[in-house]
């Protein structure tokens, strides 16, 4: 009967930990944090495709015309994030 | 040539070129293959000069070495019948009577002559299997 | 404790249900305490897990053996080292390993993303809760690793020599790892696909774990090979075995996954191909899991050898079909944002590398389920060998070498022709140079296809320096920094291109490795006595003396009766080295050998001497003959079956000597493989490259950086967009 007590126990230990979250209510963080954190990875990775095309350029794998359209098209896109977490910051100013 | 095109003709060359390896893959796979056979099996129909997978389980007392080659017997998983076996090449280290073994070879007046190296004893009750084969090349 | 083991197991395979139910529930509810729930439930898992395993691990290394898969794995004189990792030598132990990485990377990864993906993050909990389900359900239905027995031996069977290597036993949990990492990814995707959250933000939480765990299944894999290449008595390292077979082509997978998810992070192409790739790796995970429990591929009539064969058939062919159907459901929601401009840039090569590296898991997948096919095509059941693999795989791993000079120097959408004629002057030059020397200085033109690698393999390496030499050129030319700080911030800053890069070199070190051992070699059977020599591959090699010893066994596996040679080698020009392969005996606990007897009649490994070399390597076993013993141990098992330990002990000493003084002829295999160490470093490479790219940027050093770039391109920015 060692097993039924231990499954007792177990369970209520698991029950007391999943049950916690449900009792306190809404959920935690602001649920535009997340939003955040997404755009923030999306924004660096748009800025390491700017520097990696700079690097190519450098390096001689891509003609100056090349780099030129591509760097406006990935600075484009970089604005469109900035412009998209700026109208984060304002819907919820502040942190 | 415009894009739509150049796309189109990408995607024959592709389709190609798989349907290409597709068919080495078949052709090679039935071309170069072993059938595998049990000892009664191979007693009762085999080809000679064709090759072929035996599987079965080595008899007991029936293990004898005599110089290079190694001589036992093979039999069916169900004991119903089996065939006399003579090897030569390396012998895995869990090579035992009762143990299963996979080896190649022919038939040859009544014996089976195995392949070099052809002999793979499968570990009784551990899941990995222990193999000696010919490196390729 | 068996009984708290046991507990934790239902335990948890309750825990994972709600898991599963509480994400769903949350998600679709728009519940967020709920979802934070069932997140919570995986942590509890992991808990769950994490304490099974303590109760399992103690009760080895207690060599409980009440517990039936300790007396069935480990014994009393089993080395400590081996007790330990004894658990996942055995079908429940493993299964038990799976559970516990799985919980653990799961939480961990929740854990990263509590904040981030809100919306996919519930049902790729769901996934894994319901993978883990299955795994746990394994355990409580058929298969508990805590089953007891009513009268529990007072020894053990040991665990089999053969696995006594350490190599061995590192191996499963780095293959498991490699697998478990895998499932991530794959949990996200499907998350992604539900929600039809498409776009790369499930590729960028998740690909540190699909690099990690391609790592580690790259290393398991490596290790299997270094375990038969220096354990088992033929001195290969590969031969396309089923349950090799099965850990490699998840592999190819995956390589070809963290290829093709670059190209859907810059350019939005491939976004169903991505996602066929991460679920065709999370099924070949599973499915080579499955593969070395159920015998099904070594015999027709196995296929009940396991008992749990058929459950792992359905659960994959539920994978397989829910992930085809979601798929197909979400198309319109994959389509490409961009289109293939030009063949000549890096998305095209990565696309070509990503048909290669499928075409070579689907050679591998033909080839070992062939059995099966050609039961079903012809009505015979017929396999291939290493040959066949060998000729199919080999045009393939050249046309990837191919690939790896000529994709590292073309750039992102478009490189004109003159640019690569450019990047690629250097390297061919060096190629020349390289094929001039080989034809002049070496014997390779004997082997046309092994002497092409040869080339391609300086090819790629020539590419990889120049791309190292030129990129910190440029930072040169930009920062004015000497050149050992230009590379090493260059590397810092691109990690993933450059780590990239030198696994690339690592992987043509290892094919180099692998062509000139195989292509080259020279292996030779012998039986000789005492005093004679034989030759092979340029060595004379003598038979000095025989050895016999007891309880000296050199590598540690407790084995108490060795036998072996001392051989002396002697190359061409007159340099000598001693070798010493032998022979382990481990008693059995078969009664009918004898009590004498069934020290010598139990399972015996070849302990094999390898001299090893940047050039080649002198690899040699032994097989001594003990047949010549078998009157004097029929002698001592009449005289002595009912002697004391210590008596016995004498008699064996006393028989082993015998064989010592007149050992009858031995059989021995002596292999020189040329560059086959090559393999081991090329592999460290690899695994050093993977290091660099997969290591996060110092938060500090970089947010510096970043902030400095970024506040400046914030301004471009702005001042464009205003």
């Amino acid at each position: 009967m060692e097993y039924a007590a231990a499954l007792i126990v177990l369970l209520c230990l698991v029950a007391f930990v999943v049950v916690w979250p449900l009792l306190r209510g809404e959920g935690s963080p602001a649920p535009d944090e997340g939003a955040r954190e997404e755009l923030e990875a999306a924004k660096e990775a748009k800025y390491r495709e700017i520097r990696d095309a700079e690097l190519d350029l450098q390096m001689g794998k891509l003609s100056s015309t090349d780099h030129r359209a591509i760097d406006r098209e990935l600075r484009g896109e970089a604005i469109e994030i900035l412009q998209r977490l700026d109208e984060l910051e304002r819907v919820t100013p502040g942190r | 040539m415009d894009p739509s095109r150049k796309r189109k003709l990408r995607l024959v060359v592709a389709l190609g070129a798989a349907l290409i390896l597709a068919g080495a893959l078949i052709y090679t796979s039935f071309s170069a293959s072993t059938e595998a056979s049990t000892p009664s099996e191979v007693v009762a129909s085999a080809d000679p000069g064709r090759s072929y997978e035996l599987t079965g389980k080595v008899a007991k007392d029936s293990v004898k070495r005599d110089d290079d080659r190694l001589r036992f017997v093979i039999a069916d998983r169900d004991g119903a019948g089996s065939v006399p076996v003579a090897y030569a090449g390396v012998v895995p280290d869990p090579f035992r009577e009762g143990r299963e073994v996979i080896v190649s070879g022919e038939m040859k007046s009544g014996t089976f002559v195995a392949e070099r190296d052809s002999l793979v004893t499968k570990c009784p009750s551990k899941f990995t299997k222990e193999k000696t084969a010919s490196i390729g090349g | 404790m068996a009984g708290v083991g046991s507990a934790c197991l239902f335990a948890g395979l309750l825990t994972a249900l709600y898991a599963a139910a509480a994400s769903l529930y949350g998600a679709r509810s728009g519940r967020r305490e709920v979802v934070v729930s069932g997140r919570r439930a995986i942590y509890c898992l992991a808990g769950l897990m994490v304490g099974a395993t303590a109760v399992l691990q103690s009760a080895f290394l207690r060599s409980d053996f009440s517990y039936a898969l300790v007396a069935e794995g480990s014994s009393t004189d089993t080395p400590t080292f081996y007790k330990a990792t004894a658990m996942w030598a055995t079908q429940d132990g493993s299964l038990l390993l799976w559970a516990l990485l799985l919980s653990v990377f799961s939480s961990t990864v929740l854990f990263l993303t509590r904040r981030s993906l809100r919306e996919i993050a519930p049902y790729a909990t769901a996934v894994l809760a319901v993978v883990a389900g299955f795994f746990l359900l394994l355990m409580v239905g058929w298969e508990n690793p805590f089953g007891t027995l009513a009268s529990p031996p007072a020894e053990g069977s040991g665990l089999n020599p053969l696995l006594r290597h350490p190599a061995m036993m590192i191996h499963p949990p780095m293959l498991y790892t490699g697998y478990v990492g895998f499932a991530i990814p794959f949990a996200f995707a499907v998350g992604a696909l539900i929600t039809r959250n498409t776009g790369a933000d499930w590729i960028r939480a998740t690909r540190k774990f699909a690099l990690v765990a391609w790592t580690f299944l790259g290393t398991g894999i490596m290790l299997g090979a270094l375990w038969s290449y220096t354990e088992l008595g033929w001195g290969g390292y590969w031969a396309w075995d089923p349950v090799e077979n099965a850990s490699l082509m998840p592999w190819l997978f995956g390589t070809a996954f963290l290829h093709s998810i670059m190209v859907q992070e810059k350019r939005g192409m491939l976004k169903v191909w991505n996602v066929f790739l991460i679920i065709g790796t999370f099924v070949l995970a599973l499915l080579g899991t499955f593969l070395v429990r159920s015998g099904i591929l070594d015999s027709i009539h196995a296929f009940g050898a396991s008992t749990i064969g058929v459950q792992f058939l359905v659960f994959i062919a539920l994978v397989i079909v829910g992930s085809t159907a979601l798929v197909i459901s979400r198309l319109p929601h994959l389509r490409s944002e961009a289109r293939l401009d030009s063949l000549l840039s890096r998305e095209a090569f990565f696309l070509l590398n990503n048909l290669v590296l499928v075409g070579l898991c689907l050679v591998i997948f033909w080839g070992t389920f062939f059995p099966l096919i050609s039961e079903a095509i012809t009505g015979t059941e017929a396999s291939v060998g290493p040959p066949w693999f060998n000729r199919l795989t080999t045009p393939l791993a050249l046309v990837l070498a191919l690939l790896m000079g000529i994709g590292p120097v073309v750039a992102w959408r478009r490189i004109t022709p003159a640019g690569l004629r450019r990047a690629l002057m250097w390297p061919v030059l060096a190629t020349a140079l390289v094929l001039v020397a080989l034809l002049a200085l070496t014997s390779s033109a004997e082997r046309p296809l092994a002497q092409l690698m040869f080339c391609l393999v300086a090819f790629v390496l020539a590419v990889v320096v120049q791309e190292f030499w030129r990129g910190a050129a440029a930072r040169r030319t930009i920062s004015g920094d000497p050149w050992p700080r230009a590379l090493s911030r260059l590397v810092a800053r691109n990690r993933r291109r450059y780590g990239g890069y030198l696994a690339h070199a690592g992987l043509v070190v290892l094919f180099l490795g692998v062509a000139g051992s195989s292509a080259f070699l020279d292996q030779r059977d012998v039986r000789i006595s005492p005093g004679e020599r034989f030759t092979s591959g340029g060595y004379s090699i003598t038979y000095l003396r025989p050895t016999a010893t007891l309880g000296a066994d050199r590598a540690g596996t407790g084995a108490p009766i060795t036998l072996g040679a001392v051989l002396r080698a002697r190359d061409k020009n007159g340099k000598t080295f001693l070798l010493r392969p032998s022979r382990n005996f481990y008693p059995t606990q078969d009664g009918s050998k004898g009590a004498i007897g069934r020290f010598f009649e139990g399972e015996a490994t070849s302990e094999v001497d390898v001299r090893w070399g940047l050039r080649r390597d002198v690899w040699t076993a032994v097989r001594p003959d003990i047949s010549a013993l078998d009157g004097p141990i029929r002698e001592a098992n009449a005289k002595f079956g009912d002697a004391s330990g210590d008596v016995q002990a004498v008699v064996i000493a006393a028989i082993v000597e015998r064989y010592r003084r007149h050992a009858p002829p031995a059989t021995f295999r002596a292999i020189v493989s040329p560059l086959v160490s090559w393999i081991w470093i090329g592999a460290g490479i690899v695994v050093l490259g993977a290091l660099i790219a997969a290591w996060p940027s110092p938060e500090a050093r970089l947010r510096r950086a970043r902030s400095l770039y970024a506040a400046r391109l914030g301004r471009d920015l702005r001042a464009e967009a205003s």
